[in-house]
């Protein structure tokens, strides 16, 4: 008989154990092999089992992967995206998520026709890898007590756009992350540690705030402790 | 009312919204899942465009290469109108930032695939579907879209034969929805997914829209027409891009040997490996060749995929590799204006639709140009065609169909296990619905696909919660893919021929007097009905 081991999920009210054939194989498959077999209520989102389409992010002892993409072992525990709305199991809510791409007007503001070189398309190779996962969103502290911050990917986004010689209207982008958005980053660079993409928005949001410096923007935190200090010299 | 309701919001879908947008329309664009989860994020190797920045080409080639890859289906109209418009549409791309590779002279990069005369691919590394993907994505939020997750379609809403919506099910709160509309487009994606577990496709590649056109008295055609692509991985049927042999991999066997010119169109190399492994040869991709560096740079995404799917590093190992399921060159019969054949106010575009472009078999980078370019075109004729003034109609079909979602809550004994019976037809439809067929088991799968179908009484769903069910989202999948699954066998047995992807060894040519034809379906009076129409050039 094949050997199996456990896994535990947690369902929200009550974190429920598993046995699943112990094989070296993927954690989205271990979750089919129980919703076919064990527990047909148990629910999860999936889609092309190649880490390409960024719906079965989860988190495994308290650490983001994509379950198509991570191989599970004894006494894992799953559960659902933090700073998400849960909606049953691990299926988590991500409309209220994208909502930062609105906000942060993450897109090309204003298309212009330029030569674009190798070297240009390069600089956000990986950026333009994202595949809205948001892993990184829900690794992110700051969302812990601020949750209006515009968080990791759509910081990234909007760093892809500025640094497209396309975009003819950088500023556009910039006035929309000051607020929650790039200085209220602790750089903890917990979103670049989960990316399944290998991105780093730490880099990225490190980078807008020197374009924002360049259109007159500066640290708000910096500025208050320049008020409290300045005064005395 | 809501001028044009789109279903589907991959590539085409997406496209088609931001376009009707454009001209004026108020457009919705609803779908099962997330836009950027759709398949077209799976798309890797690139996108045809005769721009002849690499090597000499024409939109004349790109149009013989196509033709000749279609084994004589195709609307040589449709064929000309789709690779004319294939530089606009890079540039359409362009201009909304696309991030193509580039040349050292600034160009749009471009690779060679199989059965391409020249190196005519755009690409995006190996994410050029889902660099194009998110790129529309993100236009649709600037253009401000309104775009509905999470909606399962169930049924077009129809007046004598005049679609104006659908209804679907919320899948987080379970409830069924209508949406009405004066025009509808459908871009629901292809039928792969029936070959589970042998297939490239996602889960949800089930054909739910070509399946609501065949319920609603529309056509379907060509649907014996699937595309077994040559290399995915072994173990878990993941797709390595034909980019990989474009870029001069090779196929070669147990004792090493190379049996096939890898750049052959897909249907040739997929029959090709699938004879090898007849042999009882292992088939296996060889990269090694091309360099780690070449590797990481112009394929990140195949060198991670077969590290973790097959344990294999590509840079230092051979890759294990069978063909799959991976694309349906049939599906929703439209005409040149992507009208469906059978009803009105109802367009059909991308992979569910048979626009009449791969014919019998489809070249690797027209699928993305494809969604595009087609999706642009039926975006501009359904805001043409939309009438003036339109109200909505008294419609029950969304009383039926919640009674239908009811009855599926209460009765059911779930005596069968239908993920079992999936995962099972999954493996029959490889083995007697694939690259070779075969009469007698077609006919043998089908006769065990309508027993299976009038069994679904004693299948249903066990998970019995309302909101957010993915058991009966799986469910409802399945009777897609059946009521599909029919429709395809049928097809393939009728046609006794090999043509492109549809090869059966007894009738191993081509038979054009009687077969030069596209094979049509409906449904009336509740029975399938068919015809052959001959192709006219």
């Amino acid at each position: 008989m094949q050997r199996e081991l456990t896994i535990a999920i947690n369902r929200g009210k009550k974190i429920t154990h598993f046995s699943v054939p112990e094989e070296k194989t993927t954690l989205l498959k271990a979750l089919y092999y129980i919703k076919e077999h064990t527990d047909k209520s148990l629910t999860f989102s999936s889609s092309c089992r190649s880490g390409i389409c960024g719906t079965c992010a989860v988190r495994v002892n308290g650490k983001e992967v994509l379950a198509c993409s991570y191989t599970f072992e004894e006494d894992d525990l799953i559960e659902p995206l933090a700073y998400h709305e849960i909606q049953r199991d691990l299926k988590v809510n991500k409309q209220r998520v994208r909502e930062t791409l609105k906000s942060s007007k993450a897109w090309l503001q204003k298309s212009q026709e330029i030569q674009v070189t190798e070297e240009q398309v390069a600089v956000t190779e990986k950026q333009t890898d994202c595949i809205l996962c948001d892993s990184c969103y829900s690794s992110c502290p700051v969302l812990e007590v601020n949750p209006d911050f515009i968080g990791p990917f759509a910081l990234t986004r909007a760093y892809r756009y500025i640094a497209d010689p396309r975009e003819g209207n950088i500023k556009g982008i910039i006035d929309n992350i000051q607020s929650n958005g790039i200085w209220d980053c602790t750089l903890c660079g917990n979103c670049t540690e989960v990316c399944p993409q290998g991105i780093n928005p730490k880099m990225d949001i490190t980078l807008l705030r020197g374009t924002s410096s360049q259109f007159g923007y500066s640290d708000p935190n910096f500025q208050v402790m320049d008020f409290n200090f300045g005064g005395g010299f | 009312m809501l001028d044009i309701l789109i279903i589907g919001s991959g590539g085409a879908g997406l496209t088609s919204a931001l376009t009707a947008k454009e001209k004026g329309a108020t457009v919705l664009v609803v779908g099962k899942s997330y836009p950027t989860a759709s398949q077209t994020s799976m798309a890797q190797g690139g996108i045809n465009a005769s721009l002849g920045n690499i090597t000499p080409d024409s939109i004349q080639a790109h149009i013989d290469d196509t033709i000749k890859s279609a084994h004589k289906l195709c609307d040589r109209e449709m064929v000309q109108e789709l690779c004319q418009d294939a530089p606009n549409t890079i540039k359409w791309l362009e201009k909304l930032g696309v991030p193509f590779d580039r040349t050292n002279d600034a160009k749009v990069a471009q690779r060679q695939l199989g059965g391409a005369s020249s190196k005519r691919a755009c690409y995006a590394q190996d994410y050029t579907g889902l660099k194009i993907l998110h790129t529309l994505y993100d236009t649709c939020l600037k253009e401000g879209i309104e775009m509905i997750e999470e909606y399962f379609l169930l049924n077009l809403i129809t007046e004598e034969k005049r679609v104006l919506g659908a209804t679907f099910l919320d899948i987080v709160t379970g409830e069924v929805k209508e949406i009405q509309a004066k025009n509808t487009i459908i871009a629901t994606g292809g039928y792969a997914g029936i070959y589970k577990g042998f297939t490239t496709n996602s889960e949800g590649a089930t054909g739910d829209g070509i399946a609501s056109i065949l319920r609603a008295g529309g056509a379907v055609s060509d649907m014996e027409f699937v595309q077994f692509h040559p290399t995915a991985l072994k173990s878990s049927s993941t797709l390595i891009s034909e980019s990989a042999r474009g870029e001069g991999g090779y196929l070669v066997n147990t004792k090493g040997e190379r049996f096939v010119d890898e750049l052959l169109p897909r249907d040739v190399v997929a029959r090709a490996i699938a004879s090898e492994m007849q042999k009882g040869e292992e088939v296996f991709l060889d990269i090694r060749h091309l360099g780690e560096e070449k590797l990481l740079h112009l394929m990140p995404q195949e060198v991670r995929l077969c590290r973790l799917y097959e344990h294999v590093d590509p840079i230092t190992e051979l890759i294990p590799i069978k063909p799959v399921a991976h694309y349906s060159m049939g599906g929703i019969d439209v005409n040149h204006h992507l009208e469906v054949t059978g009803l009105s106010n109802c367009y059909a575009v991308g992979e569910c639709s048979n626009a009449k472009i791969h014919g019998a078999n489809r070249l690797g980078g027209n699928s993305l140009l494809e969604i595009i370019s087609m999706g642009r075109k039926a975006g501009e004729n359904a805001v043409k065609s939309l009438l003036p003034q339109s109200n909505e109609i008294e419609s029950n079909q969304r009383q039926q169909d919640q009674e239908y979602i009811e009855g599926l809550f209460e009765e059911y004994p779930f005596e069968r296990n239908f993920y079992a019976i999936q995962h099972e037809l999954g493996r029959k439809f490889y083995q007697h619905a694939g690259i070779v067929r075969d009469n007698t088991q077609l006919n043998n799968l089908l006769n065990e696909l309508r027993v299976i179908k009038s069994d679904l009484d004693n299948m249903g769903i066990a998970d019995k919660q309302v909101e957010n069910n993915t058991n009966l989202i799986d469910f409802l999948q399945f009777q897609n893919s059946l009521e599909i699954g029919e429709v395809l066998l049928d097809s393939a047995l009728v046609r006794d021929e090999s043509r492109g992807a549809h090869y059966k060894e007894a009738f191993p040519n081509e038979e054009d007097k009687l077969y030069r034809v596209n094979s049509l379906y409906w449904i009336e009076d509740n029975v399938l009905q068919n015809k052959l129409v001959k192709v006219i050039d």
